[in-house]
């Protein structure tokens, strides 16, 4: 129940968070809220840590986390380039 | 070194508070670069502390790390602006799939696993699988892969509800099911059906909905974390995913605003696969009237104000450059240049600033719809590079229209108009455009970065 009471709050929080984003912004925040997404490595690294012996929880294990770990690096390395160049703009106008 | 559970437990608050306060800062053009530092800080802390709780045997996890590691910068780094769209789609289903092995290998790993648990692992390799391959037809369909236009057959409707009915209906029996042997049966049925469904759905959508497409397979992968997180019991997969989750429902939502459409139109009414002839207009269209680079010249030559209007097809074109250095000559030449964009421009959230700010388009000539349509009537020149739909005056004046009520620019208030287009076909929502039969309009045929560079061409003369 916890847990729940927690998700619902963080829904609200997100909402009440960004409920204006100018246009400019848009791929940004969602490639950025893509890359928090890869939170889910969190879950892949320990799975992994109760592996033993067993070849198929070895192969799904390193698969969760490399998959997690491409969103991951790739969301936030991706974000950022788009917002250097966003900045690189600004930066030339003044 | 182990952590104590209490450090755990205040590293993962932490990157909590790393996550809200970065995803704030990603809403302000100001701070939006430090925001996503602030946000990636947040990640290195819940990775760290996730690594020092519980003396991690670090050999296979290395492996992993380096394979994502390599392949999401490589990605990153390589993909051209233009592309943006499918790598975003690619990243996602990334996220969605590892949520789906995440909570498959928990249940492979757990021993008398509670109801809840079952539920929260039921739910997450659902919304996970429909993330994932959602996303790879969004990818597919993004990159040209796949036809842009809706996959529709009959009876479609009624095999997605027997679809989602089976998944609800094995995820209960997959809850209920006192043996073990039967779940892993029932759990792969469950998987596979969220595969075909995400399959489904995403390849019933045409290619000028993708923006709100995207948005929704983002949300869902932050719901999909969530929900890892609910089977891990971790509250900061809770927390963040739900913060993406609903910062995905916020796009989704500004998306749907900016076509003036409800998201279960978006989703169900295979928009975009009718016919040109079949959608309304076809007979009152007049003629058609060209013009040539030499023309355009002379009237640009002399315009006092140009607004500038792109769409997909100056991202397919790859324009953006030579538009840009056609602004800046116009600009030098005395005109004010102006950058009209519509918000579901595109293929995905933002699609054209992106584009536009890779070609240094200085900030201040950017304006939202809202800003333009006022004084569009006072505009000399408007020019229209690849954008079709969100040109359309069907959206205000035709109620037969598909479009009917959607916002568009009112390019054709302006003195004239130029059109960009490559050839007479009807725009993605396959719908035909009566700007290019106006009295005030002039299409200009050919491939749109031909066309800009022809002109500054003429200029440089």
């Amino acid at each position: 129940m916890l847990l729940i009471f927690v998700f619902v709050l963080s829904i609200f929080l997100g909402v009440e968070l960004i409920s204006k984003v100018p246009s400019q912004l848009h791929t940004p925040l969602m490639s950025g809220s893509n890359a928090i997404s890869g939170i889910t490595i969190v879950g892949a690294l320990l799975a992994l840590n109760h592996v033993t012996n067993d070849t198929l929880s070895i192969v799904i294990g390193v698969a969760a986390v490399a998959f997690a770990t491409i969103n991951v690096v790739g969301g936030y390395a991706v974000t950022d380039r788009m917002l250097a160049m966003f900045k690189k703009k600004v930066k030339v106008e003044k | 070194m182990i952590l104590p559970i209490e450090l755990v437990d205040l590293g993962y608050i932490i990157a909590s508070i790393l996550f809200i306060y970065g995803l704030k800062m990603l809403s302000q053009p100001t701070k939006a670069r430090l925001g996503n530092g602030v946000s990636f800080l947040g990640m290195l802390v819940a990775i760290v502390v996730t690594l020092l709780s519980q003396g991690l045997d670090f050999s296979w996890i290395i492996v992993g790390v380096v394979i994502g590691s390599l392949l999401g910068l490589v990605s990153a780094l390589k993909v051209k602006m233009t592309a943006m769209p499918e790598m975003v789609a690619l990243f996602n289903g990334s996220g969605g799939l590892a949520s789906v092995l995440v909570g498959y290998i928990s249940f492979h790993q757990g021993a008398d696993m509670s109801t809840a648990s079952l539920i929260a692992i039921g739910v997450t390799v659902v919304i996970g699988g429909v993330c994932f391959s959602g996303s790879l037809v969004a990818f597919g369909k993004l990159a040209e892969k796949l036809t842009d236009k809706p996959v529709l057959f009959t009876g479609q409707q009624v095999v997605n509800v027997l679809i989602l009915l089976g998944i609800v209906v094995g995820t209960v029996l997959f809850v209920i099911s006192p043996s073990v042997e039967n779940q892993y049966l029932i759990i792969y049925g469950v998987i596979f059906l969220a595969l075909v469904l995400g399959i489904m759905s995403v390849l019933a959508i045409g290619g000028a909905d993708m923006p709100v497409v995207i948005a929704l397979l983002n949300s869902y992968s932050g719901l999909a974390a969530c929900g890892a997180g609910f089977v891990i019991v971790n509250k900061v997969l809770i927390v963040s995913g739900a913060l993406v989750g609903a910062s995905g429902l916020i796009l989704t939502n500004i998306m749907c605003k900016g076509m003036n459409r409800s998201l279960a139109n978006v989703l169900f009414s295979g928009f975009g696969s009718a016919t040109p002839a079949a959608s309304g207009g076809g007979s009152e269209q007049g003629e058609v009237r060209a013009s040539s680079l030499q023309d355009v010249y002379y009237v640009l030559e002399a315009a006092r104000s140009v607004v500038l209007v792109p769409g997909y097809g100056m991202a397919v074109a790859q324009a953006q450059h030579a538009v840009r250095e056609l602004g800046d000559i116009l600009e030098a030449n005395g005109t004010e240049v102006k950058y009209a964009i519509h918000p579901v421009a595109g293929r995905m959230p933002g699609h054209m600033n992106v584009l536009l700010a890779e070609a240094n388009v200085p900030y201040e000539q950017l304006f939202e719809m809202d800003d333009v349509n006022p004084t569009i009537n006072t505009v000399d020149v408007c020019i229209v590079i690849g954008a079709n739909d969100v040109v359309n005056p069907s959206a205000r004046e035709d109620k037969s229209s598909p479009i009917y009520g959607m916002p568009i620019i009112n390019v054709d208030y302006a003195r004239t108009v130029y059109v960009l287009k490559r050839s007479m076909n009807a725009g993605f929502a396959g719908i035909q455009n009566p700007l290019f039969f106006k009295e005030n309009t002039r299409m200009v045929f050919g491939d749109a970065k031909a066309t800009m560079q022809g002109l500054i061409a003429e200029f440089k003369e």
